[in-house]
């Protein structure tokens, strides 16, 4: 063991800000990291060992305690739900005879909860041993439950056909779909590896970037930064070294394009890079790719080593003097906030994923303090094209405000849930027709994932757009037959507080008090004053450090306002208080505990 | 020779040099700014966002943004007001705050803070956490029913190796600081001091320490929180 964790830690050069994929590769030997393990890294890299396990305990993949021979990490996302995800967790549980969060007397397998995997259009999903499983029935569970007991490998557990395109080749070998139903300018297929690299040799930096601004091209993650100007930003900050990392986090429940991306069209995203790192004058970039995606990265390394073998990354790129630049990738190992952008770089340095105060933003002092681009998957991708056919080509698509074109990721009740590469300035409305979702049927649409809204049917001829609705692709179609307070509310309200990286005050509080008076409402002991409450405590949100924090409010109050009869239906007309509390329930333990039957 | 900006706190026209942090260039200004994960000579860390401001009408936390040439800031308006008594009430009711049974009663910032909000009860409801006290090393106890993660002890106190003594352990709300096993021992008189005095509760107390200051001769005790500042001449431009 002692000697495996040394030649961990000297694979990654023994360098403390590679804790991550020390820990990821231990995690992944072991089944989980332990004490010993924790002890030897910290007197490796002359840390105290609460300082390691301070990062061991933030991720949701690594755990001090075994999590089986076969980990299974089953999906809860509102959409897993409403595929039928319970009677799918109902029979793992059977069948394996523990509960979530458990591990079998025999060691043999594990189940845990896992928030949104990014299968939404294929769920039920689980993770078993970074193998994905999707489409999930009972009677599939059955199987592979049975393939547990036999102790079979997981790579032989398939009986399915293997998905399409890149998830059939012999290096990611996945049952997952891309459910590519749209293509658009950056997702269609003739596009010549490397033409864009050999074209902006012959442009200045300063040249590439202004092709970039004149596209008004804003960050596809969500928060829509104009992308020349974040470059021009970082071009013109001192320092001596600049580096690009990609945000290839996707945790938005509902969101699933970057994970079609990194299958089938990862070229064109390290193009991107590649031409970022070129106008910023970056040497190095890194992909940041979650965990949840780990099967895909014998793929992804793969077209890395190609592309430094015919000098697309590497020094001196096609010959141009002093064009220098590589990519690795990073893993991330399970937590959404790690998205935001500076939590990503924490996290990348090997520490918690925790927001950094800003000022200075990442083009200042990003990674290892150095000026830092952090762009989004499809951004990247989009920036090629930019770069290929010009920027007034790309202002020619979209609106006025929202240039080019967008990557849906579409999910829920609807015919043909995917991925959609559509020019901004759809309306909802079109792009339920799209998805063949039948309108009569549709009670809501959820814009954005829970970070966003969830409007309703005199809202789809809103446009989305950063002008009216903006988003970061997630669009999870809501039909009549849901109830939205405990099937999305709920589960969404659930999500942020397990995933709030728990160092600001109000992110770490506010949300369970929302949701636990929530559950009150749902409880039927709500009265007025509660809505009243939850709409104030709501705005304490906005303090909050990072987007994560300032929006895990919203499926309360984005429902409240957009769907007030679904509260007010709840509440006692005939009260105006009700503490909530339950004699019953409060004396519940010592009842027990005493053999006494509480007798209110 | 250090820049001057010129900026304003509700409308009142300050000067402070440039770069300092608000919190502290409001301070030379005789303008309180509620803090509570802030400590002087530590890299602070917008955590506890009761120093929330609104500066050019978005929010930020005083204790990180540095000050510049022409900011506007809100410091005491109504809402903002608000969101600092809410902020202190959350963590009142996060934990198990018990005044009267403290060591760090009259001394605490926390308490000094809901006497300056003029708080008599929460209006959120309590959750009375089920948290344990760690009293297993020689020198100090950690009780964790007081402690309102506000990472100054994992800022401040290092070994002489610049090693981390306390450390977050998990995330959301079941995260807690927590004291390293091994380095734990080995704390000396010195750091324990110091970490009891940089804890703004009562969460780090020294063995047998607790009531070297009688009640009633604390800090907090004769001078609310804040009064020092609010109370020094300053002169004006």
């Amino acid at each position: 063991m002692k000697a495996a964790v040394k030649k961990t830690i000297e694979k990654y050069g023994s360098d403390k800000y590679r804790l991550m994929d020390v820990l990821i590769e231990i995690q992944q030997e072991n089944g989980y990291i332990s004490k010993e393990a924790i002890a030897q890294i910290a007197e490796e890299y002359g840390m105290s060992e609460v300082d390691v396990e301070q990062t061991v305990s933030f991720y949701h993949f690594l755990s001090q305690k075994p999590t089986g021979k076969y980990s299974i990490y089953l999906n809860n996302s509102a959409v897993a739900n409403m595929m039928g995800r319970a009677d799918v967790a109902a029979t793992f549980q059977k069948e394996l005879g523990i509960k979530f969060g458990d591990v079998t007397p025999d060691g043999r397998a594990g189940l845990f909860e896992t928030s949104c995997i990014g299968m939404n259009d294929q769920e039920p999903a689980a993770i078993i041993n970074n193998h994905i499983f999707t489409r999930l029935t009972p009677f599939r569970v059955k199987e592979i439950c049975r393939d547990i007991k036999e102790g079979k490998e997981v790579s032989e557990m398939f009986v399915q056909d293997w998905g399409d395109g890149e998830n059939r080749s012999d290096l990611v070998h996945s049952v997952v779909s891309n459910n590519i139903r749209k293509i658009g300018p950056v997702l269609e297929r003739t596009f010549k590896v490397g033409q864009a690299i050999e074209k902006i040799t012959k442009m200045k930096p300063e040249e590439v970037i202004d092709e970039v601004k004149k596209s008004n091209m804003r960050g596809r993650g969500g928060a829509g930064f104009p992308t020349g100007l974040k470059w021009e930003f970082c071009r013109n900050a001192a320092g001596e070294k600049k580096y690009i990392f990609c945000n290839a986090d996707e945790g938005e429940p509902g969101t699933f394009k970057d994970r079609v991306i990194l299958t089938e069209r990862p070229r064109l995203l390290f193009e991107g890079m590649v031409i970022a790192g070129y106008a910023v004058g970056a040497t190095e970039g890194i992909v940041y790719v979650r965990y949840e995606y780990k099967y895909l990265e014998k793929h992804l390394e793969d077209i890395l080593q190609k592309a430094r073998e015919v000098n697309y990354l590497g020094k001196n790129i096609l010959g141009k003097e002093g064009f220098d630049f590589d990519i690795r990738i990073q893993f991330g190992a399970g937590a959404y906030v790690c998205g935001e952008e500076s939590a990503l770089i924490e996290s990348a340095e090997g520490k918690r994923g925790e927001p950094r105060d800003r000022p200075p933003f990442p083009v200042e002092k990003g990674y290892h303090d150095m000026p830092t681009v952090v762009n989004n998957v499809e951004t990247l991708c989009s920036v090629v094209k930019v770069i290929l056919n010009g920027g007034d080509w790309y202002k020619s698509l979209g609106t006025h405000e929202s240039t080019g074109t967008k990557l849906l990721s579409i999910s829920g009740d609807c015919k043909f849930p995917g991925v959609y590469e559509v020019v901004w300035g759809f309306s909802v409305n079109d792009i339920l027709d799209m998805v063949g979702a039948n309108k009569e049927d549709v009670m809501a649409v959820q814009v954005g994932g829970p970070s966003g809204a969830i409007i309703t049917t005199n809202e789809f001829n809103r446009i989305l757009g950063y002008e009216d609705l903006a988003t970061g692709g997630s669009l999870i179609i809501i039909g009549k037959q849901r109830d939205i307070l405990n099937d999305i509310v709920l589960n969404f309200m659930d999500f942020f507080i397990s995933e709030s990286c728990g160092s600001c005050s109000t992110c770490r509080i506010v949300p369970t008090l929302m949701r636990n008076k929530l559950n009150k409402i749902l409880n039927a002991r709500g009265v007025r004053q509660d809505l009243d409450d939850l709409h104030e405590w709501g705005k304490i949100l906005k303090a909050s450090r990072c987007g994560l924090g300032q929006t895990a409010g919203n499926p309360i109050l984005s429902s409240l306002k957009n769907f007030p009869d679904l509260y007010e239906e709840k509440i006692q007309k005939n009260k105006t208080f009700d503490s909530g509390f339950d004699l019953n329930i409060a004396v519940k333990e010592s009842a027990k505990a005493t053999g006494r039957i509480p007798n209110v | 020779m250090s820049q001057f900006v010129r900026f304003t706190i509700d409308g009142t026209e300050c000067m402070a040099a440039k770069g300092q942090y608000i919190v502290e260039a409001a301070k030379e200004n005789g303008v309180y700014i509620p803090t509570l994960c802030n400590f002087p000579g530590v890299k602070p860390k917008g955590g506890c966002r009761i120093c929330t401001i609104r500066v050019n009408g978005r929010l930020m936390t005083a204790c990180t943004t540095p000050v510049a040439e022409d900011m506007s800031i809100e410091n005491e308006v109504k809402d903002i007001r608000e969101l600092r008594k809410s902020i202190v009430e959350l963590l009142m009711v996060e934990g198990n705050h018990f005044c009267p049974a403290c060591e760090k009663s009259g001394q605490c910032e926390l308490q000094a803070l809901a006497y300056r909000f003029q708080i008599m009860a929460p209006r959120f409801p309590y959750q009375f956490p089920v948290r344990k006290i760690d009293a297993s090393h020689p020198k100090i106890m950690k009780d964790q029913n007081r402690c309102i993660q506000c990472k100054r002890c994992i800022r401040a106190i290092k070994d002489e190796k610049g090693r981390n003594i306390f450390a977050y352990r998990k995330r959301s709300s079941s995260v807690e600081v927590v004291v390293d096993v091994k380095l734990g021992k080995q704390l000396t008189d010195e750091l324990a001091q110091k970490a009891m005095d940089v804890c703004p509760v009562g969460s780090i107390l020294v063995k047998e320490k607790g009531f070297v200051i009688p009640i009633g001769e604390r800090k907090y005790d004769n001078m609310p929180i804040g009064s020092d500042i609010e109370n020094m001449q300053v002169s004006k431009i």
